[in-house]
């Protein structure tokens, strides 16, 4: 089922976040707990974000699927723009890989490091929270969508990216502020109706209400609507990815 | 066989044309190079081969399969050494090798990748992560990754610039046994045309986008027809007689004269009228005409 060109371009891609785990896995877990030991801290029994749920317990699984998606797309897009930069994608180019099995393997990648840092911050933040887990497959069905939307936005943001800089616009302007208004730190109810309408164009903010749904049973919307969301952009995605691809966007000139 | 077919390929970049239509055949089991001055279009036309350009228009075929349209049969057949030195710093020389045969679709190639680095001298850097090679180590690498899958066509982009003579010659070596008892067709770009003229057997040259000559080895020397005369002289002066026959002239260190010759005996008729006009001669070299000439040649008669 799976070619050995694209077996072998996501080990290297595996292997290459594990060769420097510390940084890509051990930083991002000890960052999302110091979120979660401030934050919890400070608002814990001051507010309450559903019903019968502690702050920090509702913080937990916005942290690690904030994680997830970040470090997901950290990969992809990191490992495109060193190898362009560097001049070693050279080595993926000239081989008869397909584009499928090029976004693939980046994706597959990704989603292997987005729930290996998602798993490490559930370990050591669930010591601080007492969690349920009232429908766990929905927790595995959003945080692998999740990481696969943003492995895949990492092969868009590393293809079209020509300097460092230019990434990290894309990491900063655009990812990190729709990760954060998603609703990582808040139900989106408690906003004002403006903010509140806005949110439900973001499609972040699918993925993270559903994947909480998993844990306590409450979201904002359906999960059944944020499925449908969240794979309508994953499939859009992966069609702009291709495309790129195909067309050796800023790869093949 | 054809092993590259390149019919009317064009590229510009912003305007400026790389590639003017360019059109070659490169047989099977050939040992072609690709000549030129810096900025001929030979990268351009490299990168064209290996897909990492899109040309504008025009087709290149491997083995007959289209570089773009059929891009995984023509990739299978196709090892391309890059000019650049790059490499990935987060792998063993072995591991590079092991991941470069798997995306080409191959697996447990470890004999093959052994006999690769004993001929390349890369044996003892095999566990060696690839930052910590020379840059001569790191070439053999690069060369060793173009030749995991075995690919019937081989493309080298400049593989010997800025390296020792050691690995110029332990890379002639293996290369010539590939072509040689492999029967695999090499196209080697080169500004060192002594290496060119010793291993190519037809030559391409390029200038300015364009294939300016294109011919065997022996035919293209055989077109600078004849040899050098260079003479030193301690004193006196070359005969108005002997002016017509002068290529080159150097009076910085007294006066050193390049004469064409045809053969060798035109020689003594000029050493007789140099000293007929009371020329001395200090130094005497008799020069056959190489590929460094018939380039110079050709380069110049576009100019």
């Amino acid at each position: 089922m799976f070619s050995i060109g694209f077996r072998t371009l996501f080990y290297k891609e595996s292997l290459r976040f594990w060769k420097v785990a510390t940084q890509t896995v051990g930083a991002p877990v000890v960052t999302a707990m110091l979120y979660l030991l401030i934050f919890g801290h400070v608002l814990d029994g001051r507010v309450e974000m559903l019903d019968g749920v502690s702050y920090t317990s509702f913080l937990v699984p916005g942290l690690v699927m904030m994680s997830v998606l970040q470090n997901s797309f950290a990969n992809s897009s990191s490992s495109l723009i060193q190898s362009k930069i560097t001049g070693n994608l050279v080595f993926i180019l000239l081989p008869p890989l397909s584009h499928v099995e090029i976004l693939g393997a980046y994706v597959a990648a990704a989603v292997v490091r987005g729930l290996a840092v998602g798993a490490g911050v559930f370990i050591i933040t669930a010591w601080f929270a007492h969690l349920e887990f009232a429908a766990p497959v929905w927790i595995v069905v959003f945080a692998l969508l999740g990481a696969a939307i943003l492995g895949t936005m990492g092969v868009i943001a590393g293809i079209w990216a020509e300097k460092f800089d230019q990434l990290a616009a894309f990491q900063n302007f655009l990812i990190m502020p729709a990760t954060f208004l998603a609703g990582v730190f808040y139900s989106i109810q408690k906003l004002p109706p403006f903010w509140l309408a806005v949110s439900h164009f973001n499609p972040f903010f699918y993925m993270i209400d559903g994947f909480r749904y998993g844990f306590f049973g409450q979201s904002d919307v359906s999960p059944w609507t944020s499925l449908a969301i969240v794979s309508v952009f994953l499939v859009v995605l992966t069609a702009v990815a291709i495309n790129l691809l195909k067309r050796g966007y800023n790869l093949r000139h | 066989m054809t092993a590259i077919q390149i019919d009317s390929v064009e590229k510009s970049y912003k305007g400026l044309k790389a590639l003017k239509g360019v059109s070659l055949d490169i047989q099977e089991g050939e040992f072609f190079g690709l000549l030129g001055p810096n900025g001929a279009g030979k990268t351009t036309l490299i990168s064209t081969i290996a897909g990492l350009i899109r040309p504008d228009a025009g087709t290149v075929r491997i083995h007959g399969h289209d570089v773009v349209s059929d891009f995984r049969e023509a990739r299978k057949r196709l090892g391309v050494v890059p000019q650049e030195l790059v490499f990935d710093p987060f792998f063993t020389v072995r591991e590079t090798l092991r991941l470069q045969s798997g995306y080409f679709g191959i697996r447990n190639n470890d004999a093959w990748i052994d006999e690769v680095m004993h001929n390349l001298d890369l044996t003892e850097k095999a566990d060696v992560n690839m930052r910590a090679l020379s840059g001569g180590m790191k070439r053999r690498v690069l060369v060793a990754q173009a030749l995991v899958h075995r690919p019937p066509v081989i493309v080298l982009d400049e593989p010997t610039a800025g390296v020792d003579v050691e690995l110029r010659q332990t890379l002639w070596k293996f290369i010539a046994r590939l072509n040689r008892e492999g029967g695999h067709t090499v196209v080697l770009t080169t500004h060192y045309l002594e290496e060119a003229q010793a291993m190519c057997q037809r030559v391409a040259m390029l200038r300015r986008g364009n294939v300016v000559a294109l011919d065997t080895m022996s035919a293209l020397l055989r077109r600078v027809s004849g040899s050098q005369l260079v003479v030193h002289l301690k004193s006196g002066d070359l005969p108005d007689s002997l002016r017509p026959l002068v290529s080159h002239d150097e009076h910085a260190n007294g006066n050193k004269y390049t004469l064409r010759v045809n053969d060798y005996s035109e020689v003594e008729p000029i050493l007789a009228r140099l000293r007929e006009n009371g020329a001395v001669i200090d130094e005497m070299q008799l020069e056959q005409a190489d590929l460094e000439d018939i380039f110079i040649q050709i380069m110049e008669e576009g100019k």
